[in-house]
């Protein structure tokens, strides 16, 4: 039995750009994040970063990949080892990845924080995770995330855990940490009002597949696929006329992965389905518009 | 149709630690008419599950006060004693659907009976009347009747919230405070269960509070708005005003850090942190992160009503004036 949990998805990110991964739970979105990581082995494909394929390559390149790339986790909290004071969560990493220099180090860690703004630095260093607020514990996150100077950051749900205001404080600083640095940036998420601010593209995924793919406002003013149609629709703005209107939801639910439906995956909640077409053959990606792809018979 | 159900004046309720008490709920008092939606609206720690808390006494065992009047239907449920509470208002006429509760059902017992046990506990109904009831509650909330004989496992995490609004409901209550119902849900999950609550509050011309931090959420229920910060509510509006421009710097603030999906618009947040509830200043509790901070915040405002459903704890909306 396989769980295809990302199945048979193909993109390119460029330097210095952000992608929105967007999916509800079950979707791969993680599980993507986590491949491009090279924390998984995909069961077949390539991933190439700066023209070398991760996975043909020796030990040590891929121990220079995960040099090159960082993780920014959802939960600060449960990310942070709590019995490590901040100057030994940032230089662990360096430890591992071979910088032993005592000034070295420490000039990396005064350097992170900074970038972050946990600032003045030294009282921040000799600091406990759980001695920070909510909005602290994920700048030191993005921090330890920077500390090897990466070129790309993935960062998996880095504001569901937190309030409104510290949310956009966090989507800021990982915003202007793009612009300085140059950075791509895999942004995934489950919050669609947030990619609007924060993502050059946005990369829509259901039950493990990419179904659509365009530049944020494009994809925001002119969906093509159903699902991401659907999505779009139930997602409220704050709006006093909302309460007096019922939102239009596809029926059912995502399918199993173990076993997905022949065809479309999304057809059994398709409101413009074709019997004989999106039950049987599976639409492969058309670029519909320029840079503008959906997986959906609609538009062969 | 337009009568007060819920009355609630000068509640406070302090919790005992080592290091001083912690005013979670300081001297608040809001109304909410029959058939309407409140939604409070703050940031994690500003009070608003403890004043819910406070509201149906769900309380801890270290409490440092608990004072206040909270009026339903004209009587003072604060006078009651605890198994007088128990058996006239908690879960008999208010009732609550906790936080990430699609995870509390118990994993052993079939959901039809654990739906069915308020109705025994409150209604001194047999087993075999309560469960047939707690299928029509069952089929209200959208899950057919055949899943009473299911496992929570075997429902999926969307109908396990259904299941719970069914528990919330099935005594009939009044009143049904929401405590964040749909944080750990999918998006389209989410607009199902919200779909839900719009329909049966109307049916049933029930009264919500929701409790959450997602104000775009809150806007899909809310008839009207109180926004809490540390522990205090700042403002009280009509949700037509409210989410069109909302009136107290902090409300104001909050509103700019909401994304839009519709419309371009530019996102702030605000700098610095809500005060320790241990020991709040004594100013205006915003006043360190307010951009219109003047002399006069150096005192506690009260709370200023501009219009009959309004109030706004801040000295810009005194009637004087700013001096």
């Amino acid at each position: 039995m396989y769980v295809k949990a990302v199945d048979d998805v193909s993109f390119k990110l460029n330097k210095g750009e952000a992608v929105s991964l967007v999916g509800e739970s079950g979707s791969g979105k993680t599980t993507l994040g986590k491949t491009i990581l090279g924390l998984y082995k995909p069961t077949s494909g390539e991933i190439i970063f700066d023209g070398k394929e991760l996975w043909n390559s020796k030990s040590n390149d891929l121990m220079h990949y995960h040099q090159e790339t960082g993780l920014v986790q959802q939960d600060p909290f449960g990310a942070l080892p709590p019995f490590m004071s901040i100057q030994r969560v940032l230089t662990e990493p360096l430890a591992v990845h071979k910088i032993r220099s005592s000034s070295e180090k420490n000039e990396r860690v005064h350097k992170a924080l900074e970038e972050v703004r946990l600032t003045p630095v030294d009282d921040f260093v000799n600091k406990y995770p759980h001695m920070l607020s909510g909005g602290q514990q994920q700048r030191l996150v993005i921090a330890r995330a920077m500390i090897l100077d990466p070129k790309m950051i993935i960062a998996d749900e880095p504001v569901s855990m937190l309030d409104a205001s510290v949310r956009i404080e966090i989507l800021t600083l990982l915003k202007d940490l793009q612009d300085k640095h140059d950075l791509s940036v895999v942004y995934i998420t489950h919050d669609l009002s947030t990619t609007r601010y924060f993502s050059e593209w946005i990369f829509i995924m259901y039950a493990g597949k990419i179904v659509e793919k365009a530049r944020t406002k494009e994809l925001l003013r002119n969906s093509l696929h159903p699902y991401t149609q659907a999505l779009l629709k139930t997602i409220p703005d704050p709006d006093p006329d909302n309460r007096f209107k019922p939102r239009d939801i596809p029926p059912g639910e995502p399918p199993n992965l173990v076993n997905p439906p022949e065809g479309c995956r999304f057809h059994p909640r398709c409101i413009y389905a074709m019997a004989g077409m999106c039950n049987q053959k599976e639409p492969p990606e058309f670029e519909v518009e320029k840079d503008h792809f959906a997986s959906c018979w609609l538009y062969g | 149709m337009n009568s007060s159900l819920l009355d609630v004046k000068d509640l406070y309720l302090y919790f005992r630690t080592k290091r001083g008490p912690v005013k979670a709920v300081d001297g608040i008092s809001f109304r909410i008419n029959r058939g309407d939606t409140l939604a409070l609206i703050g940031e994690s720690g500003c009070g608003k599950s403890s004043l819910a808390k406070a509201i149906i006494r769900l309380l801890p065992t270290n409490i440092d006060t608990y004072k206040g009047h909270v009026y339903l239907d004209g009587k003072d449920i604060m006078q009651l004693d605890e198994s007088k509470f128990g058996k006239l208002v908690r879960w008999v006429k208010i009732s609550m659907v906790t936080q990430a509760a699609q995870n509390s059902l118990n994993p052993v017992i079939k959901v039809g009976q654990q739906v069915a046990e308020p109705l025994m506990i409150h209604e001194q109904l047999d087993k075999k009347t309560a469960l047939n009831k707690a299928k029509e509650t069952l089929s209200l909330v959208g899950i057919s009747k055949a899943f009473a004989d299911r496992y929570p496992f075997e429902l999926s995490g969307g109908m396990r919230q259904r299941a719970i609004i069914a528990m919330a409901l099935t005594t009939n209550p009044e009143l049904v405070v929401l405590d964040e119902p749909t944080s750990a849900l999918d998006v389209l999950t989410q607009a199902g269960i919200m779909n839900l609550l719009k329909r049966i509050r109307k049916s049933l011309n029930l009264s919500f509070i929701l409790i959450t931090h997602d104000i775009a959420l809150s806007s899909e229920l809310a008839d009207k708005v109180a926004v809490m910060y540390a522990g205090q509510i700042v403002e009280f509006d009509d949700a037509d005003r409210f989410y069109r421009s909302a009136s107290h710097p902090y409300s104001a603030k909050l509103m700019t850090s909401v994304p839009t999906l519709r419309t371009d618009k530019k996102l702030e947040f605000i700098r610095g942190l809500p005060p320790s509830l241990i020991n709040p200043p004594a100013t205006c509790r915003f006043a360190p992160r307010c951009p219109y901070k003047h002399g006069r915040c150096s005192e506690d405002p009260p709370s200023f009503s501009l219009r009959s459903d309004q109030r706004i704890k801040c000295w810009l909306y005194s009637v004087e004036g700013v001096d």
